[in-house]
């Protein structure tokens, strides 16, 4: 373990440490643009300059790694100095357009000309120019000459997703970021090129001109889209409402977390959000095809459960819901005493999935349902509401047209009850048939856990307010199962969380404290 | 006069020949490296003072000596070939009139550093040079000397003036983008493909079968006390007759521009840049410093590969900083910002003052500029380009003032 001293701290790193990190575990901010974590050194920038004691001139801390006995000074006047050159240096052929720039407010050059420039510009020349608002594939614009040329898309596209689609052209200071001839920027990653540009050179397709990075507010969650569970913030308008057509949700970053998704997110994730503000949200419940307030949804809810034996009576909860609503579930299907309860639908498209991040299950939290204990033979659940014998069945969230079983069959299944309930977020082919509709609040719109496919249970927050009168599943079954007679009215997530890890072996001892931002294995 | 050595057979149109090179000597310090111990061979170049001829004067035998002991893959050899300084034209030579000196240097070098694939790497626009040290390689083949211990690799380069700086040769000679490397690590450690790697000068590798023919004690004594052997000077400029000038490393400036036949023009000397266009120009008054590494160190300037540029007193400096200021600023291989951005920023300004436009404060600012950039890129290549921006201006600023004040 190599002791060193940094701005007088001593401080022991792990072998191989480099001093930016060794710096960054001391709270000492060294600045940079080219280095970073999850890819190779470059050494381009040259903005990471420290002092290292009997070394003749500034070195770059990137490329450095922690020695035993190593004396290091990142605030010497020279230091300080050579930051301010290389400032200088990074933006005289950039462009002044901070105030039609999206990256303006999350810029690097910004943020760092407050913090290390400060000189007055001596550039009276005509700057370089280079091509502007280039689309680079389907989610990826370029602007050339706001590039700073760190390398890190370009390292991103060689080293973690090994396509290499982009390479820097020519030399000199008409150098630029491209796509190799008859490429497109079209991984399954490409939206990472984004987080990583410490710039405005590339933006989002999505994202860009829709609001300010001023006006949003931020909630740590994870990503709904497949099994991996990345970790996230979500980042939600709620300040311009008027910006953006009153989308809600602007965008989903990446959150670090090292046994997940390490600082990356997928484009099929990343982009996956759109439900959320889609005119397809169902928003009030219906009953016969009228809204209805909630009192009276949940009264007919409890009335048409109650009425049926417990065997002509089915749950097919979902993959999608949270630990709280389905140990919510769970409760209600014990309190029915019904044994027709399932949660696996197959998709009709198979999902695709790599080494890097995807998984093929495009749920967030199978394991869950398979920890709590929901995991029953869907198909015959289908079969028996066919055969007559289920006569009520309550469909969280699935389409079953969308599912690898034929058409006919699910129509008849569902022709054949007597009622369909439907809870979810949007409407579909299912809920179109459904004679009661329960509104309920997306991932964003409340709390809850998921467990990934590694069995790690990871909370996300509420960012937005539930969109018209949507609630989340578990205070819907809730409230059906107090109506019921029986107890399970909590008044929120956390109690039902409570509840788990109580009763449920895998989730024992856990308290939403401890699964924390970076979440908890299951046991 | 200096003995010849290097360019011994060049007034000979058939010197290139393996016959003729067999005929005057040639082969026969391999066979007698052949006998050595590879540390023999490192100890003997160590003890002859041969320094790096391609620009950075480095001491060849301790750069040899750098290769790890215990390192059990491949080690390369590469010999760079990509003479790209401008007013440097002695290596086309050495390709083109004796490549079997190179060839036999390399087969002594790869048994000093357990090499068995070495690499060449020709400039792309030395056509001719390629072609005749090709055919040489070719001829050595089939005389047995290669390919029983040594394989050569002869690669052309594109047209790159950073592909002469050794590990963005490497890049290059690897297939990729020829971006300097970051060090460390260094090539001796970890080179081309991942491997050891050497990288050397032509010229300084065909002065290696002399040394070993003729001693290291003999060679040592032809320079001065740091630096030994005779090295090629390229005279260009304002000379009588330029071209080539085998000579000690002991011979003064003055010396070299009376054998290239006194200053040309209207006769009267301005200054010389005395290593390429990278080295500081020395003005009229400091050429009585001998030539090897430590003297012009000591005179502020750098002997780099020994391309002579003279001025006379009708050359207009501002002008020809902004003709070597659109060379950096045109080569620069754009990776590391400070570089990428200042060569570029720099010529803007000095075409600017030379098109009457200047301002007070441009020439503070250029010179401002090159030494905050100096010492902080990953490669030589802007130290190197700082050396005229900021010695032009400084020995010469009357005359951008006067364009200035227009």
């Amino acid at each position: 373990m190599p002791k060193l001293i940094i701005d007088g701290q001593e401080i022991d790193v792990a072998p191989g440490t480099n001093l930016i990190e060794a710096a960054r575990q001391l709270g000492i901010e060294i600045p940079h643009y080219c280095y970073h974590p999850g890819l190779s050194i470059a050494g381009q920038c040259r903005l990471c300059m420290v002092d290292i004691e009997k070394t003749p001139r500034p070195t770059i801390a990137c490329n450095t790694q922690c020695a035993d006995g190593m004396v290091v000074s990142t605030q010497t006047d020279r230091v300080k100095e050579t930051r301010r050159s290389i400032m200088e240096f990074h933006l005289i052929n950039h462009p002044l357009d901070c105030p039609v720039c999206d990256q303006a407010g999350e810029c690097w050059l910004q943020i760092y000309y407050m913090k290390y420039g400060l000189y007055d510009p001596r550039m009276v020349d005509e700057k370089v120019h280079k091509p502007k608002a280039l689309p680079l594939g389907p989610h990826v614009m370029l602007d050339a000459e706001r590039c700073i040329l760190c390398s890190r898309c370009v390292r991103f596209c060689d080293e973690i997703t090994g396509t290499g689609e982009l390479g820097i052209f020519n030399r000199g200071d008409h150098s630029e970021i491209g796509l190799f001839p008859g490429r497109d920027l079209e991984n399954k990653y490409s939206g990472n090129v984004v987080d990583i540009c410490p710039v405005g050179a590339l933006t989002d397709r999505d994202f860009r001109f829709q609001v300010r990075v001023w006006y949003l507010d931020t909630a740590k969650s994870i990503c709904p889209g497949c099994a991996r569970g990345c970790n996230i913030e979500v980042h939600v308008n709620r300040r311009r409402p008027h910006h953006a057509g009153g989308k809600r949700v602007a965008r989903l970053k990446p959150r670090f977390n090292a046994d997940v998704n390490k600082w990356w997110l997928c484009d099929e994730g990343r982009y996956g959000y759109g439900f959320v503000d889609d005119a397809s949200r169902l928003t009030m419940p219906v009953w016969r095809g009228e809204p209805v307030p909630w009192d009276t949804a949940i009264a007919e809810t409890a009335r048409v459960l109650g009425r049926h034996a417990p065997d002509a009576v089915g749950v097919l909860a979902s993959p999608k819901m949270a630990n709280e609503d389905l140990i919510a579930v769970k409760r209600l299907a014990e309190a029915l005493g019904s044994h027709d309860v399932g949660f696996r639908v197959p998709p009709r498209t198979p999902g695709d999935q790599d080494d890097l991040l995807i998984r093929a299950d495009k749920n967030p939290n199978t394991r869950g349902g398979e920890l709590i204990g929901l995991d029953g033979d869907v198909a015959a659940i289908l079969e028996a509401a066919r055969d007559g014998r289920i006569k009520a069945l309550w469909v969280f969230g699935h389409d079953l047209f969308d599912s690898t079983w034929p058409e006919a069959d699910v129509t008849r299944a569902l022709r054949a009850l007597e009622t369909l309930i439907f809870t979810g977020t949007n409407a579909n082919r299912t809920s179109a048939l459904a004679q009661l509709v329960l509104p309920t609040a997306a991932w964003v719109e409340r709390d809850g856990t998921f467990t990934n496919f590694q069995g790690r249970v990871q909370r996300f927050r509420p960012a937005a307010e539930p969109l018209g009168e949507v609630r989340p599943e578990w205070d819907i079954v809730g409230q059906v199962l107090g109506t019921l007679g029986h107890a399970g009215t909590a008044t929120r997530a956390e109690h039902w969380f409570v509840e788990l890890a109580a009763n449920v072996e895998a989730f024992r001892g856990m308290t939403y404290q401890s699964v924390g931002d970076t979440g908890r294995m299951a046991q | 006069m200096t003995e010849k050595i290097l360019t011994r057979n060049f007034d000979r149109a058939d010197a290139h020949t393996l016959a003729v090179y067999r005929e005057t000597g040639g082969y026969t310090a391999w066979e007698k490296a052949r006998a050595m111990e590879p540390a023999g061979i490192t100890d003997e170049v160590k003890k002859a003072n041969l320094r790096g001829l391609g620009g950075a004067g480095f001491p060849t035998g301790m750069k040899w000596s750098f290769v790890p002991k215990n390192h059990t893959g491949p080690v390369y050899l590469v010999i760079n070939a990509d003479e790209g300084e401008p007013g440097t034209f002695k290596d086309r030579y050495l390709l083109e009139r004796d490549p079997h000196a190179l060839i036999e240097g390399m087969l002594i070098a790869a048994r000093a550093i357990r090499c068995e694939k070495a690499f060449v790497y020709i400039r792309g626009e030395y056509v001719e040079p390629h072609r005749r040290f090709a055919a040489a390689v070719k001829d050595a083949y089939d005389a047995g000397l290669l390919g029983a211990g040594l394989d050569i690799v002869v690669h052309r380069g594109a047209g790159a003036y950073i592909c002469g700086e050794e590990t963005g040769l490497i890049s290059s000679l690897e297939g990729k983008k020829g971006w300097p490397k970051v060090k460390p690590p260094f090539p001796a450690i970890k080179g081309a493909f991942g491997m050891p790697t050497i990288v050397n000068n032509v010229e300084t590798i065909a002065q290696v079968p002399h040394i070993i023919n003729r001693g290291a004690a003999w060679f040592a004594g032809l320079g001065t006390k740091t630096m030994g052997g005779t090295r090629i000077y390229s005279v260009s400029g304002r000379v009588k007759r330029p071209g080539i000038y085998e000579e000690s490393v002991g011979i003064t400036l003055r010396q070299l521009i009376d054998r290239a036949g006194g200053v040309s023009g209207n006769g009267r000397l301005k200054g010389v840049v005395p290593g390429g266009s990278s080295a500081p120009i020395l003005r009229a008054d400091e050429i009585d410093v001998t030539m090897d590494v430590d003297g012009l160190r000591n005179a502020g300037t750098m002997a780099g590969s020994a391309g002579v540029i003279v001025f006379d007193e009708t050359v207009s400096v501002p002008e020809a900083l902004m003709v070597v200021a659109r060379f950096y600023a045109h080569e620069s291989c754009g990776q590391c910002t400070p570089c990428r951005e200042s060569t570029g920023w720099i010529y803007k300004m000095s075409e600017r003052i030379l098109a009457g436009h200047g301002r007070k404060e441009d020439l503070d600012t250029i010179l401002d500029v090159s030494k905050r950039g100096a010492g902080t890129t990953i490669c030589a290549f802007y130290d190197g380009a700082v050396g005229p921006y900021i010695s032009y201006i400084e020995k010469f600023r009357d005359e951008f003032e006067v364009l200035i004040r227009k």
